[in-house]
């Protein structure tokens, strides 16, 4: 085809908008958080703007030393708990809700009676507003919410169980209170719950189409060759849908360490530092204190966490791959 | 797709049907179970958005005529209600300005999905049908946006948007309907889907024949004109697939909105709700109504379009 220059302008016109919106949205700030997380400021114009990067304020260490210089109270900029959290969140979801989901996909990817009505009604939940979902399991999770109530209705002594309410900053689980408060603690699973209810539909949604996808005769000669359901799942269906379980992965992971509106909605109004994920810190340094370096600070932790997740994930899955075929 | 293997199996399977049933019928059980707790949380939900806090809080009472004192009824968490509350609705639609936060969410959503498909589809021709070098590299640059998070965004974006003044601006575009500031949310969503955009709209304009363009240039059509009338209308597929996608994307995000979007008019559904929820902590039915109002829409058009928005979720996932 003829390259003149109002050939290559056409390309550049063509390009212009997702280019124009890309570099300016999402390429470039990567840039100024990285340069924004070196330096102190709180008016938006970056005029009270001081570096402070590698010295004793820099961003980083304010965000990873768990107590005041002095010692002796609790910084409330402490960003360790939140990413504990978020692991702690991001291995649940791979390690309970994956595999809880494949098994549904499995039941239903090898056809039953209602698999699409089934499907229909495990997604549902996946449409739903998560600050919708947040405060229904809040209330379910009050202290005189149903949950208390089936519980005191079975004769266990809610008295206990403040599920996710505040009590007595005992809420972390390695504050080592919380042992001593028996069920006191209990936040962190509480919160994990409405995630595995909310997205184990989607997760079964994915692998079902990938169950589906398997070639018939792939399984018929897996049958032919005498496999039973469980040989047949384990040897053909899994390695055939690893490119699928790979997306799952990646979901599930960078989805809980970026996961905000769950839990900005239950443990928002009490805007403590002991209960949060890295983006609720975010949102407070942006929008309540206006932090901007430690918030730019704490977006790059978070890009990079996102990055780095996602290539490994895709290093083990290529691996493991590379052994099957 | 589904009936293929289906009807496959028990050809191969010896007849091992009969004695799969009795596991068929506990993997319905479990299924069925799995459905009860799907569903019992909204059932929970509707029930408690009609009735008062002291039907649920187990403070209401009664008078009983035998004896003429006051007895105390029972807390009804689980049942229907014992007088359906209906008031709880209009006053939740009033109080939270439902209406407003629904047209607001729209009106954001819309326009983010057609920017979203202007520049991904443009984007698209540009590197799947024009011929040039580094098309494939341009490509491999925009998938990088599927796992640059959102989050990157939030502190550049709301500097420079601040100090240009369009977080506070009071211009409406279209009055009493777009606001100049809701593009504070629209562009960052747009850019935000465009590289599932792209992702999505290759695969569908790879299916396109390229004797088309090449019938359409012979016929005289330039690069713009094979863009409009011949890849445009066929692409009409891609759209609904898209558009899903996208919706879902800013239909529910609360992180952008709750921090570029300060004045209440202004709000989209999910701080809207939030900050409702915030006023009215132990108004029970309220709450319940507040959220029976937000989800209903979303579970009347997935109901309605339950197959497609399942395509448009797993198009992206899929090939991604």
């Amino acid at each position: 085809m003829n390259k003149s220059w109002t050939y290559r302008l056409n390309v550049l016109l063509f390009l212009l908008p997702a280019l124009l919106l890309f570099c300016t949205i999402l390429i470039a700030p990567i840039f100024l958080s990285v340069r924004d997380s070196m330096y102190s400021f709180s008016n938006f114009t970056g005029s009270d703007r001081v570096f402070v990067a590698f010295g004793e304020n820099d961003n980083y260490l304010t965000l990873f030393s768990r107590y005041l210089k002095d010692g002796s109270t609790l910084n409330t900029k402490y960003i360790g708990n939140a990413l504990v959290t978020a692991f702690i969140l991001a291995a649940l979801s791979t390690f309970v809700q994956l595999p809880l989901a494949m098994g549904i996909a499995l039941c239903l990817g090898k056809g039953i009676r209602g698999e699409r009505a089934y499907l229909t009604i495990f997604f549902m939940p996946v449409l739903i507003s998560t600050v919708i979902i947040g405060q229904l399991w809040f209330k379910i999770y009050d202290p005189k919410g149903i949950l208390n109530a089936a519980l005191s209705a079975m004769g266990v002594d809610k008295s206990i169980f403040g599920w996710i309410q505040s009590a007595s900053g005992s809420k972390w689980p390695f504050t080592g209170q919380w042992l001593a408060k028996g069920f006191g603690y209990t936040a962190l699973i509480a919160s994990f719950i409405p995630v595995l209810w909310q997205y184990i539909g989607y997760h079964a949604l994915l692998m079902y189409a990938g169950v589906k996808g398997v070639p018939a005769d792939l399984l018929e000669a897996g049958r032919l060759d005498g496999c039973t359901e469980g040989q047949l799942n384990r040897l053909i269906i899994i390695p055939y849908i690893k490119p699928i379980l790979r997306v799952s992965v990646i979901f599930a992971v960078t989805g809980s360490l970026k996961s905000f509106d769950l839990f900005q909605t239950m443990f928002g109004r009490d805007n403590d530092p002991a209960v949060s994920v890295p983006s609720m810190l975010l949102y407070r340094f942006t929008s309540l204190s206006n932090e901007y370096g430690l918030g730019s600070a704490t977006a790059v932790i978070l890009i990079v966490l996102c990055f780095v997740f996602a290539l490994l994930i895709n290093l083990i899955f290529r691996n493991r791959g590379d052994k099957v075929a | 797709m589904s009936t293929a293997v289906n009807e496959k199996r028990p050809l191969g399977g010896k007849r091992k049907h009969s004695a799969i049933k009795p596991s068929r019928i506990l993997i319905h059980l479990m299924l069925l179970v799995l459905v009860v707790v799907n569903i019992f949380p909204l059932y929970w939900m509707a029930s408690f958005s009609l009735k008062t806090t002291p039907e649920i809080m187990g403070q209401e009472k009664v008078l009983n005529e035998e004896t003429g004192k006051y007895v105390r009824l029972p807390a009804n968490h689980v049942g229907l209600p014992r007088h359906w509350e209906w008031n709880n609705y209009p006053e939740a639609m009033k109080t939270a300005n439902m209406g407003k936060l629904f047209l607001n969410s729209l009106i954001v959503s819309v326009f983010t999905i057609l920017l979203t498909i202007i520049a991904s589809f443009m984007a698209t021709y540009a590197m799947t049908r024009l011929v040039w070098k580094g098309r494939k590299l341009m490509n491999k640059f925009f998938m990088l946006g599927l796992t640059i998070p959102i989050h990157a965004a939030l502190i550049p974006v709301y500097l420079i948007l601040k100090r240009i003044g369009l977080l506070t601006s009071t211009v409406e575009i279209i009055p009493g309907v777009l606001y100049l500031s809701h593009l504070s949310l629209i562009i960052p969503y747009a850019a935000f889907s465009l590289a599932m955009g792209i992702l999505i709209s290759v695969g569908f304009m790879g299916d396109i024949p390229y004797d088309l363009d090449e019938a359409a240039f012979l016929d005289g059509c330039g690069v713009w004109g094979i863009f409009f009338r011949v890849i445009l209308p066929l692409m009409t597929p891609a759209i609904s697939t898209l558009g899903i996608y996208t919706f879902l994307q800013c239909w529910n995000e609360l992180l952008f909105a709750t921090v570029y979007i300060s004045d209440s008019a202004k709000f989209t559904l999910p701080v809207g709700i939030q900050q409702f929820f915030g006023q009215y902590t132990t108004d029970w039915g309220k709450i319940g109504a507040g959220l029976v109002i937000a989800t209903a829409p979303t579970l009347i058009v997935y109901v309605l379009l339950s197959k497609k928005i399942q395509a448009g979720f797993m198009a992206g996932a899929v090939k991604g």
